[in-house]
């Protein structure tokens, strides 16, 4: 075997639930006391809260003194593997790439973190100027010719196509006839359910045989209803949808928009642009693909930019330059603006980031994060079809992919009974993440791996290692596999029916302590397991 | 460098030529470019992107991103009163520490195990803002507040089987705009007028506008300009006797003195977590959730991730989401709305926060607030021409000045404050006109009772009186 495997056990505390650790009495901050003058000036001011509307009890929190909280956190994110200390390929689509520390210095500066939105423009010409020069920098990348920043993460960021969409067709008095929204199978999630919000039907084109979105399909599916395309390229197999321009055609002919999901560009910077493909819309997500870091699932930021016959309808404010007095200010003058999908102005962390993550790599820098996200992904699919028993890469196996690939462990199900939820939890063993995929699994069994650019070769070499050993596991020791995790945080949750019965879930500890006492034992209340 | 030799970047470990030479070899290609064979010629992009020259070492790169901070100037340079949704309240250094550590900070979707700690954390922060809003069942934080109420009301429609909400003619224009795009075109949002001495909810306004149409009632407590909704029990029960539920939208921080929601007739509650433990960020720290009871009819209404508890083999706390086939992941075009990347970081947040303030500290916090605030408003209100707090409600860390008899617009009294390094609040004047000269001043534990002297004082000079 190529790489090493690691001797790893993930940290396992046994932590209690933190209303456990309540002890009455403790505290773990002070709050400043009220000054005497004030209390002799104001009167009794809880009084003026009619009865009704006041606190008497103070809410159930823990009563912890500080280093016990601080402790139990710390605890927390010991049982948490984050991206940083491991080879985070397992999350495809997701571009889990390095999020360098030093962004994390820009972002905590009081200089950004304690900007008021409602400030004086002339006291943030800084983060003006940051969000203006990160637009132009996107404008440059995509070809559309104006961003903004609102949108809080990929789906809002669709959602937000859905809403501009709809505003360009009002605006035509074609919203009405115009009602139909047309996306594929291996596009994200949210590209067919965002869309529903804004009152869309969502027709969906499967794959044909090779992989690809059926342009046969989409020829029928246009009409004069068809408001939109929502489509992700390459999709989430890793192949690069190459008659993307005929689709684009195809959907204009019909009078519809073509909005772009670039939630996977992150192997195409520099390489191909929404602009040529034609669209006429396209969002990047600035915690994937411009390496803000995810959060444990946000916040993030897409941004989204647009052609100029778009522009109008854009949220505002957006964000202008005064070419003579080279202030920056809010432009609140965008004609027939869908007005605000987001509070403010969107989540400027990631913004700030973006920008200097952009700055350090400059135009070749771009190019060689696309490169090496794709050499690094073909890579890894031919050691792993090479060296991995019972996976495969459906469609197109003679061709090479973008930045990821969604493979299928059919084959290793079919001979082992191991799916590949048993290989996910396994994998927590070797220190590593792994996600199944996004459903409907077409795919059988599904795996979707995405390298990035930001692993070495021998970083690589390990995930395969570790695939590698659970495929034989399965083979040898089925059993090994099925009651995984053995070496990670906490074993196996066998039982289901608490997350889908609702007479067992608890979303919380109150529901819990009502349901519950001890250690799931079910309360005599007739709820309960 | 050498002009001919290639660049390797800090970022790209495999950016070592050799190290390229040898993977190409094991793929079994000659170059790079071959492997983008799939993307067609005419859509190859055939220059260089015309970005500026890159900055490649990080001590330039901190030198110029430090350079483009130095131009603002933030709250912490001025005495400021800043709020509408945004609000200066400490942020414990505990709080930090959590959110910066690597393992929260750069994971992503993680699983039940190698990222158990994500899980117990966000059901750990659910449950505590449980206790403060005394609902069973709360949601993994959605993008800010106004998320949190436009699905709250979407969730409405579902439960209802209605299609028109009512929300308060008194809101954060943001919101409002939020709430109306995220119903359009299915679901109509009516305003209720306000009560031009109070500014709380027109009844006989809202009673007209309750029709067997209308999922809900939407209002928050405290509103957005600071005023507690005194009769929020008439206004529930107004709702439901016309089968509507009652949103209530709530500033978590106020609840160690306000009444949980529930007690008063709240359907559903949602709110913003900014107060816990999030830096402003120029409005870019945000984090917004729902909350409900744990019924059937709520939780299959959630488009938003729910976490859950489960016993493990070996006798731990597990946990995994609850009811995960409603969601847009499993559903995709037949799903409730949509769930994503959302705000996550800021739950764990606000969870480190309520631990650390406990059930006396939330107490307290709220009180000092009410305290300063009240003190605040009396100071300002003594002041000639000066109308504050401009509505005869009880109030909760904001409240409006009115201008209008001092003959000086809002605009000239910020710019005049801010001459004296006094960011003096918001300008109600473009966004509630008929307030006409009005200005939404926010105090909380930051300020303390010098600060408040000091913004009395200048305002004073400002519109020509005395003061003390």
């Amino acid at each position: 075997m190529k790489g090493k495997l690691r001797r790893f056990h993930q940290a396992r505390w046994d932590e209690p639930i933190i209303f456990q650790l309540s002890r009455p009495g403790e505290r773990g901050l002070l709050v400043p006391e009220v000054e005497e003058g004030i209390r002799g000036e104001v009167g009794d001011v809880l009084s003026r809260i009619p009865p009704e509307l006041r606190r008497e009890d103070p809410p159930a929190l823990p009563e912890m003194a500080q280093p016990r909280v601080y402790q139990h956190y710390l605890r927390l994110s010991q049982e948490n593997l984050g991206r940083d200390l491991n080879v985070d390929v397992g999350q495809g689509t997701c571009t889990m790439k390095y999020n360098p520390p030093v962004n994390e210095r820009f972002v905590s500066s009081p200089k950004l973190a304690d900007l008021h939105p409602l400030q004086d423009e002339d006291t943030v010409q800084g983060i003006l100027e940051i969000m203006h020069k990160l637009d132009l920098l996107l404008r440059e990348i995509s070809g559309m010719d104006r961003f903004t920043f609102q949108p809080g993460g990929g789906s809002h960021a669709i959602y937000t196509m859905a809403c501009m969409v709809r505003a360009y067709f009002a605006e035509r008095e074609e919203a009405e006839r115009r009602d139909e929204i047309i996306t594929t199978l291996f596009s994200h999630p949210s590209d067919a359910a965002a869309p529903r919000v804004k009152g869309y039907k969502v027709i969906m084109i499967y794959p044909d045989e090779e992989g690809f979105p059926d342009i046969e399909a989409l020829k029928e599916a246009v009409s004069e209803r068809t408001a939109a395309l929502f489509i992700t390229n390459p999709e989430d197999t890793g192949l690069f949808n190459p008659r993307v321009r005929e689709f684009t055609e195809i959907v204009h002919q019909a009078g519809g928009l073509c909005c772009y999901d670039q939630a996977n560009a992150n192997g195409i910077l520099g390489i191909t642009r929404a602009k040529e493909a034609g669209f006429d819309m396209c969002f990047f997500n600035l915690h994937k693909t411009f390496a803000s870091p995810h959060g444990c699932g946000g916040p993030g930021a897409g941004a989204l930019g647009v052609t100029a016959e778009l522009v109008p309808f854009l949220p505002v404010p957006l964000i202008s330059c005064d070419e003579k007095t080279k202030r920056y200010f809010l432009d609140w003058d965008v004609p027939n603006t869908i007005g605000k999908v987001k509070d403010f102005y969107g989540v400027i962390p990631a913004v700030v980031r973006a920008y200097a993550w952009i700055m350090t790599l400059g135009a070749e820098g771009l190019r060689e994060v696309a490169k090496v996200a794709v050499l690094n992904n073909n890579y890894l699919m031919r050691e792993i079809l090479r060296r991995v028993r019972g996976v495969r890469a459906p469609f197109h196996l003679e061709r090479h992919r973008l930045e990821q690939v969604r493979y299928s462990w059919e084959e290793l199900a079919r001979d082992t009974g191991i799916s590949t939820t048993d290989i996910q939890r396994r994998v927590a063993d070797f220190g590593a993440h792994y996600w199944t995929s996004h459903e409907p699994w077409v795919v059988p069994e599904p795996m979707t791996l995405e390298p990035t650019e930001s692993y070495s070769k021998e970083e690589l070499d390990e995930y395969i290692a570790i695939l590698e050993h659970i495929a034989r596991e399965a083979y040898e020791d089925p059993e090994t596999v099925k009651s995984a995790p053995h070496r990670s945080t906490v074993g196996k949750m066998a039982d289901h029916s608490y997350f889908d019965d609702p007479r067992k879930w608890a979303m919380t500890w109150r529901a819990y302590l009502r349901k519950y006492t001890g250690y799931f034992q079910p309360r005599e209340t007739g709820e309960g397991g | 460098m050498n002009k001919d030799e290639k660049r390797v970047y800090p970022y790209i470990p495999n950016s070592v030529p050799e190290v390229q030479e040898e993977m190409l070899r094991a793929i079994g290609v000659e170059s790079l470019e071959e492997l983008y064979a799939l993307i067609p010629k005419e859509l190859m992009f055939q220059r260089e992107l015309r970005l500026p020259d890159p900055l490649l070492d990080e001590c330039s790169l901190d030198r110029h991103m430090q350079g483009l901070l130095e131009k603002n100037k933030s709250t912490r340079e001025f005495l400021s009163f800043l709020g509408g949704g945004c609000w200066p309240h400490y942020v414990p250094a505990i709080c930090d520490a959590i959110s910066q550590r690597s393992e929260f900070l750069t994971a992503y979707a993680g699983e039940p195990y190698e990222d158990h700690g994500r899980f117990q954390a966000l059901f750990e922060y659910a449950s505590m803002i449980a206790e403060l809003v005394e609902m069973d069942v709360v949601s993994v934080p959605t993008y800010d507040g106004s998320q949190a109420a436009a699905t709250a009301l979407r969730m409405a429609t579902r439960i209802t089987e209605r299609d028109v909400v009512l929300v308060p003619k008194l809101l954060n224009p943001d919101r409002r705009s939020i709430i109306a795009n995220y119903c359009d075109p299915e679901v109509e949002v009516l305003e209720v007028g306000f009560e031009p001495e109070t500014g709380l909810l027109d009844l006989k306004d809202l009673s007209r506008k309750l029709s067997g149409r209308v999922a809900a009632i939407y209002f928050e407590n405290p509103g957005y300009l600071g005023t507690i909704e005194t009769r929020a029990r008439e206004i529930a029960n107004l709702a439901h006797r016309a089968g509507a539920l009652c949103v209530v939208g709530v500033d978590p921080i106020s609840l160690g003195v306000l009444a949980p929601p529930p007690r008063y007739g709240a359907d559903i509650v949602c709110g913003e977590l900014q107060p816990l433990g999030v830096h402003m960020h120029f409005g870019g720290g945000r984090g917004g959730f729902v909350a409900t009871p744990d019924e059937e009819r709520f939780v299959a209404e959630y488009p938003l991730r729910l976490f859950g508890i489960a016993p493990t083999t070996d006798g731990a706390w597990g946990f995994g989401d609850v009811a995960w086939e409603r969601t847009s992941f499993a559903q995709r075009e037949n799903a409730k709305e949509f769930v994503g990347t959302m705000a996550a970081l800021w739950g764990i947040t606000a969870g480190v926060y309520l631990a650390l303030l406990g059930p006396r500290g939330i107490r307290e916090l709220g009180e000092l607030i009410m305290y300063r605030a009240a003190y605040a408003a009396k100071r300002l209100g003594e002041l000639p021409g000066i109308r504050c707090p401009r509505f005869d409600a009880p109030h909760f860390k904001e409240f409006v000045v009115d201008l209008n008899a001092t003959g000086r617009t809002t605009r000239e009294v910020l710019a005049e404050l801010k001459d004296r390094g006094i960011l003096g609040g918001i300008d109600l004047s473009g966004s509630f006109p008929k307030l006409g000269q009005a200005l939404l001043v926010c105090v909380t534990e930051v300020h303390t009772k010098g600060d408040i002297d000091r913004l009395a004082a200048g305002l004073a000079e400002i519109v020509g009186g005395g003061g003390r």
